[in-house]
């Protein structure tokens, strides 16, 4: 059953639309990731979800219960903000106990909560640590732990890695994914990396100038992108301009730079012009052949099992391709093929007609 | 959409106070300067064009000013060098006290001027028996003596600001004009002074408003010379009310004109803060002869400095009328400061300032944490003129506030928003509350903005309303600011003697007033002792506002 509810959410500020008729609908205990490069209108909802911009129009429900309008005082809404927002004249304790405070919950009681909730972040007896004294990891424990502690209806998470060094940030993902599933809390983030996005979310909305551009679980944006921004947005790809021709013997028929390729796995078959993205994995390198596209390496990136190659067709496309890592050098001529299982690494999204 | 109109509502009432308090009171003294018993006028205007008096007061105000500017920048920015770029003995001791003059008041720091080099002065008698002379060496008097005063109070702007600026310069600048080839005077020339235009263009200005504005010592020291704000009081009070209105308008104008041709009129934010990187190492200075000669220098110096709170300090020790021609007082007493306390009349003066000075001090912090809320964190309509008329006072001089709160609270006609102030307890915190608001604000203005918006964000979002934000999160962290804007309002307050002279009452004279009819009594030592009071009232509470903060 649906928890958290968009409806149709528009927000304009001086004219521009930030978030364009926007609905999503989240359920109890889900993770919904809201992914998309910067002006693409994700900050602008958790902030309309969170009370501190009224919409234009459309509404948040809750439960079935209308909340657009509720004052984020009595929403009942987490947030962790992406710089913590902790009060920094307060210590670790205060931080946690002033949400709680304001619920009425005072004495013992509140310290049994506010040690449960430090609990929970795994840092009992940072009570009266300053918040000046902890590191960019504990300050964000402690302010997952003040919004959690007066048991909120949603969590809101505002790019809630993005302050911290890379080197912890795979690790904090990983605590952040465990603590909200025990806690089984609603929570709605907000990311423009993409691996956060995947990694965190059940779920994963792709925004673009205030709109939704697909919403569903990360294998299937990956696997089939709803639309070429989709597709380019999400995941290592390359775009190549192509000419449809129609069905080939195995698969689909493809003009691509000269070359005809026959694809397996490809959905839209319109004849005519197209844009073709490819996952790198899809593709192969090979010595120069007929029926290969013709490059020549520019680069070469080393990622461990295998190494990404960048090539750049004779046509001036430039191709992202993984091989083996020592295969080519940099500066060689190779041909690139359809991977043998390509496994739905190809798109085609027709253009329009010139 | 109502909570926005409402706040909005909130933001006029302010803005409305503001314009009552500050520009009416301005407005009504152009009005009274060009009108006379029949109706509108320009008599009076040309009663000030006509009198050579006037143009040499104007004129007198004008190049004391720059005068002042030139001075106090040629002894201020070699001293912030000094003590901002190089590591010596005694550095650390000598470039607080070099900051000294700041903490005493203008009308304390011209009557221990008068102590040391005035007819009978310490240093003045002392030359005199040492060259054997008839008479003092010099009369204390005139365009010299005020440009002395002056230079002396108001070079610390140029220190301060320099150091500043100095401190925020960020080393691997210096580093990258190094590597790249220039050389010790060039980095100067090319890269250093550059970077501290601002806060010098920010000293000059202060330093010119200052002169502009400076009473107490052309009043004390002018003798025949004129400037404009001695000239104000004295059309004043030879009853000329429409004239002083058109000498006021006068001064009002250069203020304005020098605010709008002088660089630097928004640099005050910038000059203490926004540092990136590491600031500059002190070169230590080598050979031990070059450390001990810049040591002795500046033990020199201190001393120089010193003298006049020192002098003020001996002096306030001198029983009534035991010290004539002695070079050195020949007795000494604590009766001075016992009259203080014991005698209600001496102690009198000692409470209202105090209370003057707290009251109108609270009403200006409360002022501009409303406004705060308002302009910076809310951003009401009419942000961008609450924020103006929170600093117009600054550029205008006080004995022109004084001059046009007296007009306007002169009569009753509650309609036109006028009331019979003037007189009454009323007028002196509301003149010194209108003085204050721009330092006060410009603190905690600063302090709203360095606010992260996100606090009370996220306060909200924990379930607390803005009366438990703004007690709980906003005031706490606000404090050092509160602390540092609230603690320069009370010491201009407190030593305030060019608005008090124009305003008080026998109720409720302050100290500086005392502090002049002490002395026109030849009370020197109460006088001083009165000085002494100020002195330190001011260096205490400027050490808390330091210290608080540097601790927030």
């Amino acid at each position: 059953m649906t928890f958290l509810q968009l409806e149709s959410l528009t927000k304009r500020f001086d004219g521009t639309v930030a978030v364009d008729g926007l609905s999503l609908s989240i359920e109890r205990g889900e993770m919904l990731a809201l992914l998309g490069p910067s002006g693409s209108g994700k900050t602008t909802t958790l902030r309309l979800l969170a009370g501190f911009e009224l919409p234009d129009q459309g509404r948040v429900l809750v439960e079935g219960e209308e909340v657009t309008g509720v004052d984020p005082v009595a929403r009942r809404f987490g947030m962790v903000f992406q710089h913590y927002a902790l009060f920094p004249h307060l210590d670790v304790g205060e931080n946690i106990a002033f949400g709680l405070e304001s619920l009425g919950v005072s004495g013992g009681e509140l310290e049994r909560r506010v040690a449960r909730a430090l609990t929970l972040v795994d840092l009992l007896g940072y009570e009266r640590r300053r918040i000046s004294q902890l590191s960019g990891g504990q300050q964000q424990r402690v302010a997952l732990a003040r919004a959690l502690a007066p048991e909120p209806r949603v969590l809101l998470l505002d790019e809630p890695l993005s302050n911290l060094d890379p080197s912890l940030r795979e690790r904090t993902r990983r605590e952040i994914r465990e603590l909200i599933r025990r806690v089984g809390i609603t929570t709605v983030l907000v990311t423009h990396e993409q691996d956060e996005a995947f990694d965190l979310g059940d779920r994963v909305a792709v925004l673009r100038g205030g709109r939704l551009e697909q919403v569903g679980t990360p294998e299937d944006l990956y696997a089939s992108p709803a639309n070429e921004f989709v597709a380019e947005f999400v995941g290592r790809s390359s775009g190549i301009e192509v000419h449809v021709l129609g069905p080939g013997q195995r698969g689909l028929l493809v003009l691509v730079e000269g070359v005809e390729w026959d694809l397996t796995d490809v959905s839209e078959g319109r004849p005519g012009p197209a844009l073709m993205v490819v996952r790198p994995e899809a593709l192969r390198l090979m010595p120069p052949a007929p029926g290969a596209l013709a490059g020549t390496v520019t680069e070469r990136r080393f990622t461990g099992p295998a190494s990404l190659f960048t090539v750049v067709t004779d046509g001036g496309t430039s191709i992202e391709v993984t091989g083996p890592p020592r295969s080519v050098r940099a500066g060689e001529r190779v041909g690139i093929m359809p991977s043998r299982r390509a496994g739905g690494g190809i798109h085609l999204f027709p253009r329009a007609a010139e | 959409m109502t909570r926005a109109r409402r706040v909005d509502l909130l933001g006029a009432a302010l803005l409305l106070l503001l314009t009552w308090l500050i520009v009416y009171p301005l407005i009504l003294v152009l009005i009274e300067g060009f009108r006379g018993p029949e109706g509108w006028t320009l008599d009076f205007v040309r009663l000030f064009l006509q009198h050579r008096n006037e143009a040499q007061a104007l004129w007198g105000s004008l190049w004391i000013s720059l005068a002042s500017v030139v001075l106090a920048a040629l002894i201020g920015i070699p001293l912030a060098f000094l003590f901002g770029r190089y590591e010596f003995p005694g550095r650390r001791i000598l470039g607080w006290l070099v900051a000294l003059p700041a903490v005493l008041p203008p009308l304390v720091g011209v009557i221990a001027f008068l102590f040391l080099y005035g007819e009978s002065g310490f240093v003045s008698l002392l030359i005199q028996r040492l060259l054997r002379l008839d008479q003092a060496p010099w009369a204390l008097e005139g365009a010299g003596a005020i440009l002395l005063v002056h230079a002396y109070s108001m070079y610390v702007y140029f220190y301060l600001f320099t150091r500043a600026g100095l401190a925020s310069l960020d080393a691997s600048v210096l580093e990258a004009a190094a590597s790249l080839g220039a050389g010790r005077w060039r980095t100067l020339r090319r890269v250093v002074l550059p970077l501290l235009y601002p806060a010098l263009g920010g000293a000059a200005l202060l330093t010119f408003m200052t002169s502009l504005a400076s009473f107490s010592a052309p009043y004390i020291f002018g003798g025949g010379f004129r400037v404009m704000t001695t000239q104000i009081v004295a059309t004043r009070l030879n009853g000329d009310d429409q004239l002083a209105m058109v000498e006021t308008i006068s001064l009002t104008l250069v203020a304005l004109v020098a605010l709008w041709l002088l660089p630097g009129s928004r640099v005050f934010d910038n000059a203490a803060g926004g540092r990136k990187g590491l600031a500059p190492m002190r070169v230590r200075v080598q050979g031990r002869d070059v450390r001990l000669a810049l040591g002795v220098l500046g033990w020199a110096l201190a001393v120089l400095l010193l003298l006049p709170h020192l002098t003020l300090l001996l002096v306030s020790f001198v029983p009534l009328g035991t010290w004539t021609t002695e070079p050195l007082p020949p007795a000494y007493t604590w009766r001075n400061y016992l009259t203080l306390v014991e005698d209600p009349v001496r102690a009198r003066p000692l409470l209202n300032s105090l209370w003057l000075a707290i009251a109108s001090t609270a009403a200006a912090v409360g002022v501009a944490v409303a406004a705060g809320v308002l302009a910076v964190r809310r951003r009401v309509r009419g942000r961008g003129a609450i924020e103006a008329l929170l600093a117009l006072p600054w550029a205008v001089p006080g004995t022109v506030f004084a001059i046009a709160l007296a007009t306007a609270f002169s009569l009753h006609a509650p309609l036109a928003g006028r009331f019979v102030l003037i007189g009454t307890l009323w007028i002196l915190p509301l003149a010194y509350l209108v003085r204050n608001l721009p330092i006060t604000s410009r603190a905690i203005l600063a302090g709203f903005r360095s606010l992260d918006p996100s606090l009370d964000e996220a306060a909200a979002t924990l379930g607390a309303g803005r009366w438990r934000t703004l007690r709980r999160v906003t005031l706490p962290l606000l404090r050092p600011a509160i602390v540092a804007g609230a603690s320069l309002a009370f010491v201009t307050a407190f030593g305030d003697f060019v608005t008090s002279i124009m305003l008080y009452t026998y109720d409720t004279r302050p100290i500086s007033l005392e502090i002049l009819s002490s002395l026109r009594e030849s009370d020197v030592g109460v006088a001083a002792a009165y000085g002494v009071v100020l002195m330190a009232v001011s260096a205490a509470v400027f050490a808390l506002g330091a210290d608080q903060g540097s601790g927030g």
